[in-house]
């Protein structure tokens, strides 16, 4: 058994680190936060170079062909360079669409001509993929990420009853932002009426490609919030030990101290759980979609509490808009939400591990 | 990354699963939870040892030349997975096998480890540590008691506290102060003692469980030869360390599959009791399962490190401050979800599981203070791991 990092593995997280420090450092976050829809096509074009968009693509689509350790591998770095833009959309959408078994869109997607995301949420805003009640190509979408750069959107709706996904065409539907809190990923209002798109996927194959896309996307954002709690952390310990106040450095009080070890606990906790979720995805273990649950209920809860805590470290300095603190703190609030918060899936936890195991099972482990 | 155990390591399994389910005495799980007298258990826990010994299964992480398996890091964890798997009684001188073993082996000389180690693993003589005095807990190079040299033996007074297994040992690894002049790390002295010296007293220190886990030692003139020194003398305190740290190392991997089977046993009480439809209950119950579970892959990357570099780091703190805290919220929530019950003690015929819930949640209030409480632990961390100035 080994949990470490593979040599290539290693390798392409620390190229990864190195290409986001000079290709997406902190200044350009910032200038990119401020355009309409925080994507910036250079930093695109320049990914896709580094073959990003489609890391799990297989190679004869035209992507890298990757696994999900590689994938957490990547999604760390990007979260620890905040990277603003379509990333997670689109890989949701490439996903969901080669888990229907089709190579549609795949191979722009992974040259990076192509940006996709996915319309799930309705106006009751749940993450489970039984409450989409939309009706074919008709009717609005809400909270989709990214939509309003994305050429291609994988929709789920309702066939005649049946769940189903369509690929439809960006420009042909009416995208109105939703402003939130997180400033580096957009969130889209999307009307279908006129949509142009075609069938992907109907019954069964439609559930079952959501429910691998939602698993996919969702170990990759729980990576990419440990990036970010990293970062987060850094940040935290750096100024308690160059602070200064009665004489000392603030990191010298315990008081301040445990708060940093705590923040320690829930980011190599946070780590632990998103890499033995993506493991078990890559290997089909039999516990793998639970994995999943138990990443991003431990991740939602200590993305945002280390967020908290970064905040508070820093004082009064962690409250100005000039620190880079809140960009992390705003996007933990938006990726505790995405694709469900701790408690819809504790609620999945409770379907897929308690229910099973009835009054009268042997107590064995 | 490979999370698969090796055709090695899964072979290493299937024989230690193959022998505990042959040899795991029947009655103990019945016997665990029974009325008995401490020295009555002890018997039965020595005789456990000794029949594992004969199968060659003590000191199973101790080199071959000393008498151990030489297993790898991962086969210990597996090991003690299967253990705790298979509910086997644990060892009578979990100790002498797991710390103070180890600890002769690394420190000891020749004459030491002839002398003592094959007598840990035959369970012949029992050890018990002599480290936390009342001035001298979390912070424990403070220690006052005094060893003098005399000729060829120190002469030791002092008290000691939370000492395990003390009124079963027969022998004693014990830190006294040999140097009271110099800084307070430097004179500290690491002596085995034998417990039926004159001068050792002994006495049972009473639980807020009813229990007597712990006892205090009082050493009064007890004369300890110069031979039994560990290491030099005045760098007890480098000894001492190396000792703890094996306390913080494979420690939490029986634990793991312990709080995973009280969980299994918490479910299906919740389900006999029809609160696995309350929502509430099912956030808790699902909370706990992540809890395990990210104890479980927190663990398994420790493991993996401490295989690479070779031992155990700070970063055993993490599973420490982990376990414990956790282990106090899973009681908590499950005196929760058993209501009424859950209060109930052993000897109430209504109590639940023979009232190991209620005790379960008393002893769990020990878990952020033994082996290095909750504070101590984040001070660790805090200096050690991410280099903020010292607080103390």
């Amino acid at each position: 058994m080994n949990f470490g990092l593979s040599e290539s593995q290693q390798i392409l997280k620390n190229n990864a680190r190195k290409f986001f420090a000079v290709e997406c450092p902190v200044s350009e976050v910032r200038r990119i936060m401020e355009t309409e829809s925080a994507h910036d096509e250079k930093l695109w074009r320049s990914m896709a170079e580094q073959g990003f968009p489609g890391v799990l693509i297989p190679e004869d689509s035209g992507g890298m062909g990757l696994g999900m350790v590689e994938l957490a591998a990547l999604a760390e770095e990007m979260g620890r360079a905040l990277v603003p833009g379509p990333f997670l959309a689109t890989l949701l959408a490439g996903a969901a669409i080669e888990a229907a078994g089709s190579k549609k869109h795949l191979a722009e997607i992974a040259s990076g001509e192509k940006k996709a995301t996915l319309a799930l949420l309705e106006s009751g805003a749940s993450w489970n993929p039984d409450a989409v009640a939309m009706e074919g190509l008709t009717g609005e979408k809400m909270f989709v990420p990214d939509a309003g750069v994305a050429d291609v959107i994988v929709v789920a709706a309702r066939d005649r009853g049946d769940l189903a996904l369509y690929t439809v065409y960006g420009d042909s539907v009416q995208r109105t932002a939703m402003p939130g809190v997180d400033l580096t990923r957009r969130l889209y209002k999307v009307n279908f009426a006129g949509a142009r798109g075609e069938l992907l996927a109907r019954g069964e194959a439609a559930g079952s490609a959501l429910d691998r896309a939602l698993d996919i996307a969702t170990v990759t954002l729980c990576a990419e919030m440990t990036g970010g709690m990293q970062r987060v952390m850094e940040m935290a310990v750096e100024y308690a030990k160059t602070r200064k106040q009665f004489g000392k450095p603030i990191g010298q009080y315990q008081a301040v101290q445990h708060q940093c070890a705590d923040m320690l606990i829930w980011t190599e906790s946070s780590r632990s759980a998103a890499y033995y979720a993506a493991w078990a995805l890559d290997n089909h273990a039999a516990d793998a979609r639970a994995a999943v649950s138990v990443a991003k209920v431990y991740a939602s809860d200590a993305c945002r509490e280390t967020g908290n805590r970064g905040v508070q470290v820093q004082g009064g300095m962690g409250f100005t808009w000039e620190n880079d603190v809140h960009l992390y703190y705003r996007r933990a609030k938006a990726s505790e939400s995405a694709f469900g918060d701790a408690t819809f899936h504790r609620e999945r936890i409770a379907r897929l591990i308690i229910d099973r195991m009835n009054a009268s099972s042997a107590v064995g482990v | 990354m490979d999370l698969n155990l090796t055709p090695q390591e899964l072979a290493f399994r299937d024989e230690v699963r193959a022998w505990f389910a042959a040899n795991v005495p029947k009655d103990w799980v019945k016997r665990r939870n029974a009325e008995e007298s401490m020295e009555a258990r002890f018997t039965y826990l020595r005789a456990w040892q000794r029949k594992m010994f004969d199968a060659g299964w003590a000191g199973v992480s101790w080199p071959k030349e000393y008498g151990g398996r030489g297993a790898t890091l991962m086969e210990q964890v597996i090991f003690i997975e299967e253990m705790a798997r298979a509910e086997a009684p644990p060892m009578a001188n979990v100790l002498g096998l797991g710390l103070i073993g180890p600890t002769i082996i690394a420190y000891g000389n020749d004459a030491q480890k002839k002398r003592y180690l094959a007598k840990i693993l035959s369970a012949e003589e029992i050890w018990c540590q002599g480290f936390s005095e009342p001035n001298a807990g979390s912070d424990l190079a403070a220690l006052s008691s005094e060893g003098k040299l005399n000729g060829n033996a120190f002469i030791v007074n002092g008290q000691k506290i939370w000492n395990s297994y003390g009124w079963a040992a027969d022998w004693c690894e014990l830190v006294v102060r040999t140097d009271p002049s110099v800084e307070k790390h430097k004179g500290l002295t690491v002596l085995l003692v034998d417990m039926k010296s004159r001068g050792v007293e002994v006495r049972p220190l009473k639980q807020m469980t009813g229990e007597s886990e712990f006892c205090e030692l009082f050493f009064r003139d007890v004369r300890v030869p110069v031979e039994n020194v560990v290491g030099k003398v005045n760098d007890g305190w480098r000894v001492a360390m190396g000792t703890l740290m094996h306390e913080r190392g494979t420690f939490g991997a029986g634990l793991q599959v312990n709080y995973r089977r009280n969980f299994n046993r918490l479910v299906e009480i919740a389900h006999q009791m029809k609160r696995t439809g309350d929502p509430l209950v099912r956030q808790k119950l699902a909370q706990a399962y992540t809890e395990i579970e990210v104890m479980r892959f927190n663990q398994m990357r420790a493991f993996s490190r401490i295989n690479e570099t070779g031992v155990p780091g700070p970063e055993g703190s993490i599973q420490k401050i982990f376990w414990s805290e956790l282990n106090q919220r899973f009681q908590q929530m499950a005196q929760e979800i058993l209501g009424p019950y859950g209060q109930l003690a052993h000897g109430a015929p209504e109590a639940i599981d023979e009232g190991q819930w209620a005790y379960g949640y008393l002893r769990s209030r020990g878990n952020t203070i033994e082996a290095g409480t909750s504070e101590i632990q984040r001070n660790i961390i805090g200096h050690f791991v991410l280099g903020l100035p010292k607080s103390y």
